[in-house]
């Protein structure tokens, strides 16, 4: 689940030994974890320091990440594992707070999304002293040392990354134009430092309030910022407005300026089977909503983990990345995405739409 | 470790999975509870079958409900259940270090005492309510990995990998189908009149009480079929060499913790330490064994003949749990010790539902029993822990005269096939 460079397997010290011999079969860092969560060589984690609102449906968390913390790049997001109801949720969010605030707090902003279950819990149930799951910040939607004229075009929850990397380097950037879409102006998260930056002259502030004036489209990017070719341009919003410019820059042979970063890059739809990968074996196959996926994987010639074919031994399961699956007893959907895969018996699961699943 | 050892498994149960994969259709027929038919295999005794009385339709209608209860106990689960479970590891590990703390002063008695009983039932929370149910899977819904059917390791002879193959999926699966469920006495005692007997089992009692004082040494021993093994020599297997090697890398550490880190942390107080694991260990697989063998072995618990269980379906398969299955009644405090197992027949219907749920659907489940006119064996621990005994004696010996029958038979030689 965790992507963790490869560490060379050094010969562990005699302390080190003695600590594995005395905690077997368990391992030291169990006891630790009950003691000091935020230790350095744990698995990372981090406290919830401070919850406050933007907008009505936008929160700001404040996390005092672990010691095992490498920092990140302003632009980068982090996965963040929410318990919520007993179970562990994994999603992504951008990292909004300045690079180098002393107290080495980080802050991600997150937008409530009808029937969103992690977003919503952030907004409504979330308290300071919470611990939560953390993977190191990821991502290349970054800056990477450009520094000449750019273009920022974002909408509602969009503005996160990139107020992550205004917060950081604005100073550094003389001319910057921000394009940004809401429904209302009350709705623009992190309006009034916008506004106030804006007024500062440290950036061109375009406020689009798509309510009155409808959604922006790109070829309004000419009237709006004429001199866009010329600026290199981070974007982040709905998919739509993201295939849309897109195609734009595509078009207008600039696809190498635009860089993107998407919060959903893939949606998935539960609907009755569908095409079955196994990621390991480089076996795909069509499935119907019916066939257990071990029968499915077996059929294929996938040599697949097995036992009592019926749901009580937990001896087929293996991780799905990604994809949607169906409990053949009680018709329950499992959805999985690269943030949030999740192991599942395949004995009793069918394919609701396409599957990635690790073997 | 874990890597490497769900990298063993697959390697070494592929081969089975792909042969079950030809009777796949047989045990995948246990996901429907659609029952067009009764049927019954007769067994040797000719005992009568304890569900003539269930139309099919009624074994039908038993399946939903039971699927209808498990569902509303799965949509239930949430941060109650995540608390309880997380509350008793913490206290499992706390105990467990607070008495090894203690035991570094064993020299002293009261210091033996105390670190020796907090060990044994720090053991014994270990194997039961956290080891035997985490790798039920009980709590995966959590999508904690460290809580996971995958990834624990337990305080036990038998590496996890190898004790899960052999208990969640031949005996929760083949429950009390004789010939198919190694762990009805497992594999080297006689507990039910169906089994055929051999003068080997006059020594069965001594052998039971053996196997209770070294009752992990002997699940790790039945885990990788080690008699089988011995008596087919069939030893040079790879699959079996593998699963040795996991066993005796496990036993050596186990070992090494237990009977030399340990003591030898305690400096001058080493042998009452060593002491202190020896007996911790004793009282734990004493304990153990009882619980388990209360879960089978008691008198009024059924049997089943080997191809009774052909195109099982799911009602088929509830019906085999409920009536092959005992309970013990007690306390909850009780019930936490011996990780709930004490609700055998709620945790054989149910296996990977939480364990601290049985308490709660235990009622339901004998009104349900008492319903389809179904026995319900349940008893205080000292009652069952005698009359699984009393089976062990009983069954020493062949069944009553035509028992004597049959020890006249073997004597001349002729003894009568084993049900297939
Ligand atoms: C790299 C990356 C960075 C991200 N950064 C941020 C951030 O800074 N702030 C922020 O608020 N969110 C961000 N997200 C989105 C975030 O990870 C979650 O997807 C979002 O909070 C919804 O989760 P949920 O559990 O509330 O919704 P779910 O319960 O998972 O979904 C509920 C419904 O909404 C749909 N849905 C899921 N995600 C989205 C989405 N992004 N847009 C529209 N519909 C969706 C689902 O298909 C489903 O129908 C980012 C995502 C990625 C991949
Ligand atoms: S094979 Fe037993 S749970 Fe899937």
């Amino acid at each position: 689940m965790t992507t963790s460079p490869a560490t060379p397997v050094r010969a562990r010290s005699i302390a080190d030994r003695l600590l594995h011999a005395i905690a077997t079969p368990l391992v030291p860092d169990d006891y630790l974890d009950l003691i000091a969560p935020l230790r350095s060589g744990a698995d990372l984690r981090g406290r919830v320091v401070a919850v406050h609102p933007e907008t009505a449906d936008a929160t700001t968390v404040v996390i005092k990440p672990g010691r095992s913390w490498r920092g990140h790049v302003p632009g980068q997001y982090v996965r963040l594992g929410v318990d919520i109801d007993g179970v562990r949720h994994w999603r992504a969010y951008s990292v909004t707070s300045p690079h180098r605030s002393g107290d080495g707090h980080v802050s991600i902003t997150v937008k409530a999304i009808p029937d969103g279950r992690v977003s919503n819990h952030i907004a409504r149930h979330l308290r300071p002293g919470t611990l939560l799951h953390l993977d190191h910040p990821a991502g290349d939607f970054v800056l990477n040392g450009h520094r000449g004229p750019t273009l920022f075009v974002t909408a509602g929850s969009g503005i996160t990354p990139v107020m992550g990397i205004l917060r950081n380097h604005l100073r550094e950037l003389d001319d910057v134009v921000l394009v940004h879409s809401a429904p209302a102006p009350d709705d623009v998260i992190f309006g009034a430092q916008l506004r106030s930056w804006q007024e500062a002259g440290s950036l061109r502030l375009i406020e689009r309030h798509t309510d009155s004036d409808g959604i922006l489209t790109p070829d309004e990017l000419d009237s709006l910022v004429p001199d866009w070719q010329r600026r290199e341009a981070w974007l982040c919003g709905p998919t739509a407005m993201l295939d849309a410019f897109e195609d734009h820059y595509a078009a207008a042979g600039l696809a190498e300026r635009l860089h993107t970063e998407r919060f959903r890059p893939t949606v998935i739809t539960a609907g009755e089977g569908g095409t079955v990968s196994f990621v390991r074996s480089g076996t795909k196959t069509e499935v119907d909503g019916a066939t257990p996926l071990l029968d499915a994987g077996e059929s294929a010639g996938v040599l697949m983990p097995s036992g009592c074919r019926m749901g009580i031994c937990f001896g087929c399961v293996v991780p799905l990345r990604e994809g949607a699956v169906r409990d053949l007893r009680t018709g329950d959907l499992t959805t999985a995405t690269p943030e949030d895969d999740i192991r599942i018996q395949t004995c009793i699961s069918a394919a609701a739409g396409h599957c990635d699943i690790e073997i | 470790m874990t890597a490497t050892a769900t990298a063993t498994t697959l390697t070494t149960t592929t081969p089975t999975s792909l042969a079950t994969a030809s009777k796949q259709g047989s045990l995948n027929s246990r996901l429907s509870s659609s029952q067009t038919a009764r049927r019954y295999e007769p067994k040797p005794s000719g005992k009568p079958d304890p569900t003539a009385h269930l139309s099919a339709e009624q074994v039908e209608a038993l399946a939903r409900e039971l699927d209808e209860l498990r569902q509303q106990v799965f949509d239930s689960r949430g941060k109650r259940d995540a608390d309880y479970i997380r509350t008793v590891i913490k206290w499992q590990r706390g105990l467990e270090m607070g008495s090894r703390a203690v035991l570094l002063f064993s020299l002293f008695p009261p210091a033996w005492v105390l670190g020796t009983a907090g060990l044994s039932i720090a053991k014994i929370l270990e194997n039961m309510e956290l080891g035997h149910n985490i790798m039920h899977g009980q709590w995966d819904w959590m999508r904690d990995p460290k809580i996971h059917s995958q990834a624990w390791e337990w305080d036990h002879a038998s590496p996890s990998e190898l004790w899960k193959r052999s208990h969640n999926e031949l005996h929760h699966t083949f429950t009390n189908v004789l010939g198919r469920d190694d762990d009805l006495g497992y594999g080297i005692m006689r507990v039910d009149e169906d089994q055929e007997w051999r003068p080997a089992y006059l020594a069965q009692p001594l052998v039971n009480f053996l196997n209770a004082c070294f009752f992990e040494y002997g699940i790790a021993a039945y885990d990788m079929d080690l008699g089988k093994r011995l008596r087919e020599k069939t030893t040079d297997d790879p699959r079996f060499r593998v699963d040795l090697r996991n066993t005796l890398r496990k036993i050596r550490r186990q070992m090494t913790k237990d009977y030399l880190v340990h003591p030898l942390l305690s400096g001058p107080s080493f042998f009452p330490t060593l002491a202190a694991n020896a007996v911790a260990n004793l009282v734990r697989n004493v304990w153990t064994h009882s619980v388990i063998m209360c879960g089978h072995f008691p008198e009024g618990v059924e049997t089943f003949a080997t191809e009774s269980i052909d195109g099982e379906t799911r009602g088929e398969w509830y019906l085999r749990q409920m009536i092959g299955s005992a309970n013990i009644g007690g306390s909850r405090l009780l019930h936490t010790m011996t990780g709930n197992l004490s609700h055998q027949i709620e945790h054989h219907l149910f296996p990977d539902m939480p364990s601290s749920r049985y308490i709660e659907i235990a009622p339901r489940i004998r009104e349900i029993c008492r319903r389809y006119g179904l026995s319900y064996t349940t008893g205080s621990l000292p009652r069952q822990v005698f009359s699984a005994w009393k089976q062990v004696v009983k069954l020493s010996v062949p069944n009553g005269f035509a028992g004597l029958a049959s020890l006249r038979r073997w004597s001349t030689g002729r003894v009568q096939a084993a049900p297939a």
